[in-house]
């Protein structure tokens, strides 16, 4: 069978015309992995970047403009981490394409700024003779200063420079220590390098001898091993304690996110109910007062109040990521990808999706192996996404009593949701491992990972992230949802008799959800919450606020709270199938439009669109006959 | 699924892989029989060539020496200190790379 991974899928991403079509001069950030080159970049645009997510708006890709202290503008690409000029992987690809301007539609850099790690420049500095052999204007900024001055590193700039007849910076990115030169060479008009020898680029042996030269030309003393490193690898990495300390990270993390997270929703609910309150009272009556209350602030307000929690999922995850643990984590759970065919790379997609599918989707770029990454991809929108958090925390919460389940540690509501997340990697797990050993049956990839030393996260390009998941969040909530919530109460108060609205069981979104109510009856759902499985076809956490627009709008249940108002709604069985359908059903367009631009088609999407809606409608029916059937 | 350990299992049968390996007479040495903190020299990569190319570009080329470090659960994946980096390989790649004993 031929990869279904068409060559040319994920070029177009970076075709995109805001910023690189203008006239103004475009820089490219190249770099391998773990050389500090996100870091630097944020250094460098701080709040003027730009990362889109949502295909359809532009695509992820992370641009941003750096203003100079002379009025100079710049736009500046931050490309995907390289070990090479050779291709093997996606994102590879995607660096080689841009920097030599076989990418459609998008200038061709007009300088590059080459960012390597200065605690290793003999291997990092290979990646330099492709570089310059591009011939086009270079900087050479050695990154990581502090931590190389620590430990008893050093290097003469000077003689480098001269060695590779390109100018030479040494900087800290995390510091923000020696930037100004940095500032120097984006102001200066941009000359190519100087023509020095250079190795063979096709042989990585004659290309590391020539970097060991140069380094070593350049009184290159490489600093001693990290200390720190090697004492926390022994606890992380240790035989038993090792995956210990993995188990307790991720129940930590969801511990922390149903606990830590309640004072800051209370706030934003507060927040909302005041502000719904301050229209309610100083707006006049009318249509538009009612739409304005029952709709925005009940279905938007819903879902805004779940924004804490998942920023605190995206703050850990970054920590995570940013500290280097990561990578660990990948070799603790390698074994047991392997099990079902995967391998540890495709873990780190797999733990993004934690928070949504679609960086998810994109992360899988790295894996080099295509059918691997096909299998990643499939298996992606199975993992807890954030999305799915409101849903689940509002059911869990409403049928699950409060109490202690493990002492102290563990909460009973907390140990549902972590059986949620399992559920979903179970599900993930069987289906990769029924791919793998079917249609996407392949050559085992060879397994190659780099572990970076561990580092402190910082404060800044943690801030910019969680800033990043915000407006998202935000504008998701302000477009989709917003949207959704006015329709949906408008179906609820038509047809008008006599200019009065509908009850709401007679209306045209109580019309749709009766219409559907046969199929979904199985399952222990009635038409309410049918008319929430048809919103939240455009995004999980929609249902939440539907939910909520619907009780607002039904006058009997408009005292009580949601919850209060799901528990007349739904048996325990339902809820338990509720909680199952969500699990396992594809609702998110954003991910069904991310999978298509990356597999280059509908057929994949499709297939996988219907794969988990027949699971998603199994398992709840299994689930609310189980359940019935127990109680 | 399969039943048995889920770590267990496949840490004894690497255990008997190895010993059969170093029992073998005229056994070629490979980074695979490193346990931690050994270190051997890179002798050559029997691998498919852009296997080999990717190995090589993030330091195990022929001559290098290489230092075994900490492993996952169950000795797979390894850790393996290579020209100023930690890369964690798995045996089924580990056992393709020849080495040079040097202690």
């Amino acid at each position: 069978m031929n990869s279904p991974l068409p060559e040319s899928t994920t070029l177009q991403d970076y075709s995109g015309t805001d910023g690189l079509g203008t006239p103004g001069a475009t820089v490219a950030l190249v770099g391998p992995p773990n050389c500090g080159k996100s870091t630097l970049f944020n250094r460098l645009t701080g709040l003027r970047q730009k990362t889109a997510n949502f295909p359809g708006v532009t695509v992820e890709r992370h641009h941003g403009t750096v203003r100079l202290s002379s009025g100079k503008e710049l736009e500046i690409l931050d490309l995907p981490g390289t070990y090479s000029l050779n291709p093997r992987s996606e994102d590879e690809r995607i660096t080689d394409d841009l920097l030599r301007g076989k990418m459609p539609q998008v200038c061709v850099p007009d300088a590059v700024l080459l960012v390597l790690d200065s605690t290793n420049l003999g291997r990092h500095l290979v990646l330099a003779a492709p570089m310059l052999a591009l011939e086009k204007p270079i900087l050479v900024v050695l990154n990581m200063a502090d931590e190389l001055r620590r430990r008893g590193g050093d290097v003469d700039v000077e003689a480098l420079s001269e060695r590779l007849g390109t100018p030479v910076v040494l900087v800290s990115a995390a510091k923000g220590e020696g930037l100004e030169g940095i500032s120097q060479f984006l102001e200066s008009t941009f000359r190519a390098p100087e023509p020095v020898g250079l190795p063979v680029l096709q042989s990585p042996p004659s290309c590391r001898q020539w970097a060991g030269q140069v380094a070593a030309e350049s009184a290159y003393r490489p600093p001693v091993a990290p200390v720190w490193t090697r004492r926390l690898d022994s606890v992380f990495l240790h035989p038993w304690l090792g995956p210990g300390v993995f188990f307790l990270v991720v129940v930590g993390v969801f511990q922390t996110i149903f606990y830590a997270a309640i004072p800051f929703m209370d706030g934003v609910e507060g927040l909302v109910t005041w502000s719904g309150g301050w229209i309610q009272a100083n707006l006049p009556d009318s249509a538009v007062k009612e739409l304005v209350v029952e709709g925005i602030w009940g279905g938007v307000g819903s879902v805004l109040v779940f924004l804490p929690q998942i920023l605190l999922l995206f703050l850990f995850i970054g920590i995570l990521e940013d500290s280097g643990y990561l990578a660990r984590a990948a070799v603790i759970a390698d074994r047991t990808m392997a099990k079902v065919g995967l391998q540890g790379k495709s873990f780190i997609p797999l733990l993004s999706a934690y928070a949504c599918a679609v960086p998810a989707i994109m992360a899988t770029r790295t894996i080099e192996n295509k059918r691997d990454r096909l299998a990643t991809i499939l298996i992606a929108p199975f993992m807890t996404c954030a999305a799915r958090l409101p849903v689940y925390i509002l059911v869990i919460a409403a049928f699950i009593p409060s109490g202690p389940l493990l002492g102290p540690f563990l909460g009973i509501r907390a140990a549902a949701l972590l059986g949620m997340y399992l559920l979903g990697f179970v599900a993930a797990l069987v289906t990769a491992l029924i791919l793998k050993s079917t249609v996407l049956k392949s050559d085992r990839t060879p397994f190659v990972m780099e572990l970076p030393p561990y580092r402190w996260p910082t404060f800044k390009s943690l801030g910019l992230r969680l800033l990043d998941r915000s407006k998202i969040f935000l504008r998701r909530a302000g477009t989709v949802i917003l949207g959704v919530a006015v329709v949906l109460w408008i179906l609820a108060h038509l047809p008008m008799e006599n200019g009065q609205a509908p009850e709401i069981g007679e209306s045209l979104a109580g019309t749709l959800g009766r219409t559907i109510e046969p199929v979904i009856e199985p399952l222990g759902f009635n038409w309410k919450i049918g008319v929430g499985l048809v919103t939240s076809l455009a995004a999980r956490e929609v249902i939440v606020g539907t939910l909520g627009t619907l009780h607002g709008i039904d006058g009997d249940e408009a005292s009580l709270g949601l919850q209060e108002a799901l528990r007349q709604d739904l048996t325990l069985g339902g809820a338990v199938a509720l909680l199952v359908f969500f699990a396992f059903a594809m609702q998110c367009m954003s991910t069904v439009a991310m999978v298509r631009r990356e597999t280059g088609g509908w057929t994949i999407p499709i297939l996988q669109f219907s794969y988990m809606g027949v699971l998603a409608y199994v398992g709840a029916y299994l689930a609310n006959q189980l359940v019935t059937w127990l109680v | 699924m399969r039943s048995g350990g889920w770590f267990g299992r496949r840490g004894g049968a690497g255990r008997r892989r190895r010993r059969r390996r170093r029992g073998a007479k005229n056994a070629t040495l490979t980074l695979a029989d490193l346990q931690e903190g050994e270190s051997g020299v890179v002798e050559s990569l029997e691998l498919p060539e852009d296997i080999a190319l990717r190995l090589m570009e993030l330091g195990f080329i022929p001559g290098t020496t290489v230092v075994a470090g900490r492993a996952g659960p169950g000795g797979d994946p390894r850790v393996y200190r290579v020209d100023g980096s930690e890369i964690a390989l798995r045996r089924e790649t580990t056992q393709h790379l020849l080495l040079r004993f040097l202690e």
